[in-house]
């Protein structure tokens, strides 16, 4: 049975996949998350993100907190389009 | 959309904390959270805390939950049940909420305060995705919250005070503790936790970590070794263990994704956790009108965060002019009594973060 080490979960993204990425040049959090869907699945990152930061931290040889953190934006989880298109009793 | 003086954004100890302290001051309280009950974690302990009287001291968890509700219901506080606060849209400065699982709400408050406490984190190892591997917080909450067994035999790794409370619990829930294992030299949590299972007959090994899983489809064993000071595998010192559940319990990671949308000025601390947010002595995040207590603001435990809700609560009131009469000696209170949480020897590691997030926000 293959072995896989699973960062992202909800993408199914392995540490292989991420590292192969780094070596090809792709060493940014950013590039790897719009590459990959790593940390844009149904949990927005929770788990995975501090995964992916360590795995870009250890490859890259940087500090965390010399990484570029990618911006979060709303919704900070899934939401049915009803809901959102739904909007608020005042919108109605 | 609900219009309101103080916002408070989750229930666990924090909040609840937050919202009796705004509501004491006088104003109009709006508590969120995305359960179908108040309490957070507090709901699924079953142990009892330590600490000083004024923060329940030798009452168990599940018990300050409900005292911390008794209290609520005296005051005049509005609560979200069900309802997770999923969005900040600066330029309007409304929270987006989603209630239920199809209606979206918006939420205007003068001052909030972000009380959203932490996830646990995970480790990377081959099949760290087999079906038989939890965070160690999600066993407490299947086992004392929903009366639900993980398993047979667990391997627990980490010896913080989560790992071990939570082995203890597995034990008197009828579960085999096959080992506490931690990377670290030293078992991070309290002698006294730790003393408890060790009676059992349950080995802590310090300086071993996980190799990798094993199963065909489900956990099935687990492969750890030894490390040694620089975290490296040393081989040849490997051993396999039949599991069919492992618990990981290495710690948490601060939930602020909300704090990140609002802007929110952020720092790496590992001592605190991680990212968490720059604040000052009253708990107001960087962004006017904004706190943050409880794990959010910090990796700690629930007494502090507590202290630490009642700090933002005040502060929220009083800077919209809410004033009982006894702001002054509540906060004087309040942050003399974290510093005293903080001063022991179990306060170091807090208080270098705490002192390393001041310096670099300067």
């Amino acid at each position: 049975m293959e072995e896989k080490t699973v960062v992202c979960r909800c993408e199914d993204i392995t540490v292989e996949e991420i590292e192969e990425l780094i070596d090809l040049g792709y060493d940014e959090i950013e590039e790897i998350k719009r590459i990959t869907r790593c940390s844009m699945g149904p949990c927005q990152g929770r788990t995975c993100r501090n995964l992916l930061i360590q795995v870009v931290a250890s490859k890259t040889g940087k500090k965390i907190d010399e990484l570029h953190i990618p911006t979060y934006r709303p919704p900070a989880k899934n939401i049915k389009m009803t809901a959102l298109a739904g909007g608020d009793e005042d919108e109605k | 959309m609900i219009k309101t003086d103080v916002a408070i954004i989750g229930g666990g100890p924090a909040g609840l904390s937050a919202a009796i302290a705004a509501a004491d001051m006088g104003a109009h309280v709006t508590l969120v959270d995305r359960n179908q009950e108040l309490g957070g974690q507090l709901l699924k302990q079953t142990h009892m805390f330590f600490g000083s009287r004024e923060e329940y001291a030798s009452t168990r968890g599940f018990d300050i939950a409900n005292i911390l509700k008794e209290e609520l219901k005296k005051r005049n506080v509005d609560v979200l049940l069900n309802t997770t606060v999923v969005g900040y849209y600066k330029d309007d400065g409304v929270w987006g909420m989603e209630h239920g699982e199809d209606k979206f709400v918006k939420l205007k408050a003068k001052k909030t305060v972000v009380a959203t406490g932490a996830m646990e984190r995970h480790l990377l190892f081959p099949n760290n995705d087999l079906p038989g591997i939890y965070g160690a917080g999600a066993v407490q909450t299947l086992m004392n919250q929903y009366g639900v067994v993980p398993g047979k035999r667990v391997l627990m790794v980490g010896a913080g005070n989560i790992g071990l409370i939570v082995s203890y619990q597995l034990l008197q829930a009828g579960v085999e503790v096959a080992a506490i294992i931690d990377a670290a030299p030293t078992i991070g949590g309290y002698l006294v936790h730790a003393s408890k299972v060790r009676r059992q007959g349950v080995p802590i090994m310090t300086s071993y970590t996980v190799k990798k899983a094993y199963g065909n489809g489900v956990l099935e064993g687990a492969t750890i070794v030894k490390v040694d000071n620089r975290f490296q595998p040393i081989p040849g010192t490997e051993m396999d263990m039949d599991i069919d559940t492992m618990c990981i319990a290495v710690g948490l990671n601060p939930l602020v994704e909300l704090l990140w949308q609002a802007g929110c000025e952020m720092r790496y601390i590992p001592q605190l956790g991680g990212h968490v947010p720059v604040k000052d002595e009253n708990y107001e995040t960087t962004v006017e009108g904004i706190y943050v207590a409880g794990d959010a603001a910090e990796i700690e435990e629930a007494t502090s965060a507590m202290v630490e809700g009642r700090i933002a609560g005040l502060n929220a009131a009083y800077t919209m002019g809410f004033d009982n009469g006894h702001y002054c000696d509540e906060r004087e209170k309040a942050i003399k009594r974290l510093q005293d949480l903080r001063s022991g020897p179990v306060g170091v590691k807090i208080s270098n973060g705490l002192l390393k997030l001041a310096e670099e926000a300067v």
